[in-house]
């Protein structure tokens, strides 16, 4: 096993979960540990969760605090080599074969080729993070042809021979978990299953996020939060939506609202689903008064 | 074994903790091993919870089995202390305990033999029919044809075809450099279609019970033949039975499906056990675009409004939604029960699931339709 050491001088994973607070993401230790592991081992991190509890937030954190670039490939059903590694630039081949005439030319030069999300994360190791985003989505053909990237950490084109890269890049995969992922993928990655966070946490989170809230306000909005959480609803309010919550409720309060109705009239931006609303309505204001309490 | 392969005996303790996971279930792949080894190594000696993190990361247990895992973790680091914890429950399951009603459900005397009657009843049914292919004959036929005539939908990909609406520039590009870079034809691309999700949905209760077992064996004939099928079964409870059936040996399947589902032959409350499965949002996403295939003969006992309100929303995010149900015997059936009568406009097909050969000729006819 090839033991990379340290980066950038973090050499526990309390050092990466104070790095990550600096850069604006509250990790808990269960995360700071996978991270730290990914990045030592030189694996790549592969983050499950429910919607909203941020797994995206946490690849941007890690590219910020290496001081990369983050390269985000968003995976949809369907997504295939040419949207993912790279394509040749046809047009351009076509148009630079009736310039050359008589004279020969290499149309698979690098002038041809126009790199995607995994080539150049492939080809600049050293200063990027590669987000491979909704694993879920992509289809089992794009999720076994991952499998080869992951493990080798090269990509083979036909025109030119193989590209690999000098160092193992960081690679973060993040999942909905709206299918099963494949145990071979699972068994090349460090994992780690984002749960939402404590309601302490969350309001920690809620203040460094939004700074125009209050703490009083940060913590009734996650005390609702939780509750609709416990709710059978279709889309549980993620930590995003608990955000965007507590900055709208305070956007309506310095207009003029008062407190519990300005909770009350941004509920749309924490509920997305109409029968949600329509279940949760009639016990609204008790949720709320019992939250700001 | 020589003595230089022998690993030091501080190891011995992680490598066992990595056989206890494999012995109750949990695949772990050698180069997990050594990847939590190394991961112990970084980690230097530290805490128990910095091991137990380094195990979840790297040996990377299903979130839905951490439980387990935990337990075990427990059993073999801290001893017998941790023992004293409750037995967990199956957690491949999603179990649906309802609130508000009494915990105890007082047993289903005389309901119970009601349903007992109306199950005779729609056995009666069956029997009356004649020139029926068997139940063999009929899963057969599914896994001979389930491939070609399942429904499909259009999907992202493109591939080469005759004539289509994309320009096929890599093709053409290839086709002109024979020919000094003149582009005699454009090559062209349509999109290639692929197998559209099936939700098969299986009543259990003890009205279906002359059924349950067919159409246990049809989700497995199904579950064999393609790959993009769910199936749970539901009666009070709502369990997922996929993993179990793809197994492959039909008696070891059905019997770990069997082990999985707690709600046999009970009452019935199919409105919950839907509302349940659309909450869940891993399960919801199995309904988006999917053919729907809800096998059941409609007879709830809890509330009709919340069968209808999953229903509906069922109907919302399927591509289609079919009830079959054994009480629809005849092309001219009306449907009589509360249930069914408060469905009827919310499904697509409200047809005959009286026999396996019924199910896989309405299965297989899906593809020819279209979304409604």
């Amino acid at each position: 096993m090839a033991v990379r050491g340290n980066i950038v001088g973090i050499d526990s994973p309390e050092a990466l979960e104070k790095a990550l607070r600096a850069a604006y993401y509250l990790a808990d230790e269960g995360l700071a540990t996978a991270a730290y592991l990914g990045l030592a081992l030189g694996k790549p991190l592969l983050l499950e969760g429910a919607p909203g509890v941020g797994k995206t937030e946490a690849a941007k954190a890690i590219a910020a605090v290496l001081g990369r670039r983050l390269i985000r490939l968003q995976c949809y059903e369907g997504i295939d080599a040419s949207a993912a590694l790279y394509e040749w630039n046809y047009p351009r081949q076509m148009l630079a074969i009736r310039q050359a005439g008589e004279e020969s030319i290499d149309i698979y030069g690098e002038a041809f080729l126009i790199e995607r999300p995994m080539l150049a994360a492939l080809r600049a190791p050293d200063s990027a993070v590669l987000l491979i985003d909704e694993i879920d989505r992509a289809d089992q053909e794009f999720e076994a042809f991952l499998l080869e990237f992951l493990s080798d950490f090269q990509i083979s084109i036909p025109e030119r021979g193989t590209v690999r890269a000098a160092e193992r890049p960081v690679v973060v995969l993040t999942s909905n978990r709206t299918r099963d992922l494949h145990e071979a993928l699972r068994r090349r990655c460090v994992y780690h299953w984002i749960d939402y966070p404590t309601a302490e946490r969350e309001a920690r989170i809620v203040m460094m996020r939004a700074s125009s809230v209050a703490e009083q306000t940060a913590r009734a909005v996650v005390a609702a939060v939780g509750k609709l959480r416990r709710e059978p609803l279709s889309k549980a309010p993620g930590i995003a939506e608990a955000v965007d919550w507590a900055e709208a409720a305070t956007l309506l309060h310095k207009g003029g609202a008062r407190w519990p109705d300005a909770f009350k009239r941004s509920i749309g931006v924490a509920l997305k689903d109409e029968e949600d609303l329509h279940f949760i309505s009639p016990r609204l204001d008790a949720l709320i008064a019992e939250a700001a309490a | 074994m020589s003595e230089e392969l022998q690993l030091p005996r501080a190891a011995q303790i992680f490598i066992s903790f990595v056989a206890l996971l494999r012995a109750n279930g949990f695949a772990v792949a050698p180069e997990q091993t050594t990847a939590f080894l190394a991961a112990i190594e970084l980690l230097g000696p530290r805490s128990l919870e910095h091991i137990r993190h380094a195990g979840l990361a790297t040996l990377a247990p299903p979130p839905e089995r951490r439980a387990t895992y935990d337990r075990l973790f427990d059993i073999h680091f801290r001893g017998s202390e941790a023992i004293e914890r409750a037995e967990g429950e199956d957690e491949e399951a999603i179990r649906l305990q309802e609130e508000g009603r009494g915990e105890d459900e007082p047993p289903l005397s005389d309901e119970a033999n009601e349903s007992g009657l109306a199950a005779a009843r729609a056995e009666a049914l069956v029997e009356r029919r004649f020139a029926q292919p068997s139940t063999s004959d009929a899963l057969r036929r599914l896994s001979r044809e389930a491939a070609a005539r399942l429904p499909r939908r259009r999907g992202h990909r493109r591939m080469r075809a005759r004539r289509g609406p994309f320009a096929d520039l890599r093709r053409t590009l290839r086709e002109s450099v024979r020919n000094d870079g003149e582009v005699l034809r454009l090559g062209r691309l349509r999109r290639r279609t692929r197998p559209r999700k099936l939700l098969l949905l299986i009543d259990v209760s003890g009205s279906m019970k002359a059924r349950t077992e067919e159409n246990l064996k049809l989700a497995h004939a199904l579950l064999q033949a393609v790959g993009h099928a769910e199936v749970f079964t539901f009666g009070t409870r709502l369990t997922r039975v996929t993993r179990p059936l793809r197994l492959k040996r039909r008696e070891q399947a059905l019997n770990a499906a069997a082990h999985l589902v707690s709600d046999w032959d009970g009452g019935t409350r199919i409105g919950d056990a839907l509302q349940a499965f659309l909450a869940v949002p891993r399960f919801g996403g199995y309904a988006r675009g999917a053919a729907v295939i809800i096998v059941s003969d409609g007879l709830e006992r809890g509330d009709v409004s919340a069968l209808r309100d999953a229903v509906a929303k069922l109907s919302r995010r399927a591509w289609r939604v079919s009830w079959l149900t054994p009480l629809a015997s005849g092309p001219g059936f009306r449907p009589q029960t509360e249930a069914l009568i408060a469905i009827q406009r919310y499904v697509d097909d409200l047809v005959d699931g009286g026999s396996s050969a019924a199910v896989v000729s309405h299965l297989l006819s899906l593809g020819t339709r279209r979304a409604a």
